[in-house]
């Protein structure tokens, strides 16, 4: 039953919140506890799959392999957590006034619908329900973008749902040729099936599969979906974005490539790297263009999947467990990172760079706040960025990719020259208007507990990665039929 | 304003009723024949969309209990807590459950499939009546 608390409860949350819809702070209370009471099932959840290494559930009592599997496994439990966390910040931060979304009667279900979408996707172990998760999660954030209703806005929401209905459509193609060529949609039962298909029918099928993850991932090309919308939404909406959105495709590139799928024809796994690389490149490059920090922090989330994508393409445990290991602390640091530069708002009231200044002599410790996250950022010890790119080059030098490798050192020097451009113009130059003083009475208490939380996770995993990196080992035997 | 369809009026409020019923019995129908939750449910969307058609929107609106966006959360709700008996059983997430209850001159057979069902029901009823009542209202003031 446990497996399926994260496809229950924040569904219950979200009907709960339309229910209460004409009660404004009933909603806010129903969705505090709805995010609490995902919390603490993604933690006992974490707990359980330690202990016995997969939970699982059939639907209906429906025999196998026709009924629909619902199975945590280490990978699962980790996602669900990041997941649950995440909701937590971004309702704990409409309490703040710092760019908190504005009170709509649909923005509580949506948020929950979304986390629905996102905590399902993580633990089916069916193909068609995957897909019908990423249509959740679609939807969900479609609604996220259009609230508000003015122009810019829906701009975004077309450009985002242009792009991503496509993927969805090349989804469920894709699950409908894997089924009409092997006649299961359970994850064992496929793999099974898969490993008995001529290479050259299964290379085909899975190519379509991986194109539409890429696509929700945002990999190079199909990044433009991401940087046309995500500078719209307010804070706690578009860090929810940024810890889950890409991390979906993320999550089931990783399920297909390493456990459902594996081993897939290997010139995907080289295909995948090079895609890896140039996001990787692309990304960075198209983040030291702009001056909204919004948007060069969305570049570097193209940039930062390219880092995770390299990681699966190396397609070996160390590869895996790197893998996992990046996309949670990318969840956390980047969502950190977009919560601080809601901060930065709420005392300068601008995003654009040109307009700012002088952060640091008025507020040090936010300053410090973001030095630290994007210094983890950009992989600089000990922070653990540092401990998540050591991992991938390490492994890709092993296994005699220096090209790849090279490319990942690069592009750390490229991020930490655009995070240091955040850093002089927003924090250390002088404000240019020089009668500018911080607003006395921000409402920041609650924002600042949610950064903080996300802050001594990263510090945690920095300083302490022996328990992570245990961790993310262990989930990355198991993908591949290891007992740990 | 539109001038009135006097008849269509008339026939409207008796159809009204008797595609609810219909509906219903749809509903009802489905779990040995064909029907069920989604088909009864669109059954009521054609007597709510057919009133707002004849009168208007907001009247139509005012008819659909609990409005429309809160009865498809309902609904849904209803679907959710159809698969929790299961559990008291210790039996997986939704499976369903069947009691016959013997009533002397026949015997009624509950379920929470029923349940399922009917949360299925008003979930389309809400849905797709909110949406079509909203594209009726949208072109009310048109033309």
């Amino acid at each position: 039953m446990l497996a399926l608390t994260p496809l229950l409860v924040p569904l219950a949350t979200a009907l709960l919140c339309v229910l209460t819809q004409a009660r404004p702070r009933w909603q806010l209370r129903v969705s505090a506890a709805g995010a609490l009471t995902l919390l603490l099932c993604a933690l006992a959840l974490l707990q359980q799959v330690q202990h016995a290494g997969v939970v699982s559930v059939v639907g209906g009592n429906w025999p196998l392999p026709f009924g629909v599997e619902f199975a945590a496994d280490r990978l699962s439990a980790v996602m669900v957590l990041v997941a649950a966390l995440m909701v937590n910040v971004a309702v704990l931060w409409q309490w703040s006034d710092a760019d908190a979304a504005p009170s709509a009667p649909a923005l509580q279900p949506l948020l929950h619908g979304l986390v629905t979408g996102a905590g399902a996707a993580f633990v089916t172990a069916d193909l068609f329900n995957l897909y019908v998760w990423f249509e959740v999660a679609l939807i969900c954030s479609l609604g996220l973008l259009a609230q508000g209703g003015a122009l810019r806005q829906l701009d975004a929401t077309l450009k985002y749902f242009a792009l991503n209905v496509f993927g969805t459509v090349l989804l469920l193609a894709a699950v409908g040729l894997l089924y009409a060529a092997t006649g299961h949609l359970n994850f064992s039962a496929l793999g099974e099936a898969m490993a008995k298909l001529d290479a050259a029918v299964a290379l085909p099928l899975i190519g379509v599969l991986l194109l539409a993850f890429l696509i929700k991932a945002a990999a190079f090309p199909f990044f433009a979906w991401l940087p046309a919308s995500y500078h719209t939404l307010p804070a706690p909406v578009l860090a929810l974005f940024a810890a889950l959105l890409t991390k979906i495709g993320v999550y089931a590139l990783i399920r297909m490539l390493s456990d459902v799928l594996h081993p897939a024809p290997q010139l995907l796994y080289d295909a995948l790297g090079w895609i890896a690389v140039v996001s990787m490149v692309t990304g960075v490059l198209g983040a030291a263009y702009h001056w909204d920090m919004r948007r060069i922090l969305a570049f570097h989330s193209i940039s930062q999947i390219g880092y995770i994508l390299l990681a699966i393409a190396l397609a070996s445990r160390a590869g895996d467990a790197a893998a996992i290991f990046f996309t949670v602390h990318h969840s956390l640091v980047k969502a950190g990172l977009f919560l601080v530069v809601a901060l930065v708002f709420r005392y300068t009231g601008h995003y654009d760079l040109r307009c700012i200044g002088g952060l640091y002599a008025a507020r040090p410790g936010l300053g410090a706040v973001f030095l630290l996250l994007a210094l983890a950022l950009v992989g600089i010890p000990p922070f653990s960025g540092f401990w998540g790119k050591y991992l991938i080059v390490r492994e890709a030098m092993a296994q005699g990719e220096y090209l790849w490798a090279a490319g990942a050192l690069l592009v750390g020097v490229i991020t930490l020259y655009s995070m240091m451009k955040i850093w002089l113009e927003a924090f250390w130059k002088p404000h240019p208007d020089s009668a500018w003083r911080p607003p006395a009475a921000a409402r920041v208490t609650a924002a600042w507990l949610g950064v903080g939380a996300l802050v001594l996770l990263t510090l945690w995993m920095g300083l302490y990665p022996d328990a992570m990196i245990r961790y993310v080992t262990d989930a990355s035997t198991a993908l591949r039929g290891g007992t740990p | 304003m539109t001038p009135r369809a006097l008849i269509a009026e008339v026939f409207v409020r008796f159809l009204y009723g008797t595609l609810l019923l219909a509906s219903l019995w749809v509903l009802l129908r489905g779990h040995n024949a064909p029907g069920g939750g989604f088909i009864g449910g669109l059954l009521a969307v054609t007597a709510s969309a057919a009133y707002a058609l004849t009168f208007d929107a907001a009247r139509a609106l005012r008819r659909i209990p609990l409005g429309p966006v809160r009865l498809s959360a309902f609904g849904v709700l209803l679907a959710l807590l159809s698969g929790l008996p299961a559990l008291l059983q210790g039996l997986p997430f939704l499976t369903h459950l069947w009691i016959t209850l013997p009533l002397g001159f026949s015997e009624l057979a509950l379920s929470t499939v029923m349940l399922f069902d009917l949360g299925v029901y008003l979930c389309v009823w809400g849905a797709l009546g909110g949406y079509s009542l909203a594209l009726v209202q949208s072109v009310e003031g048109a033309p």
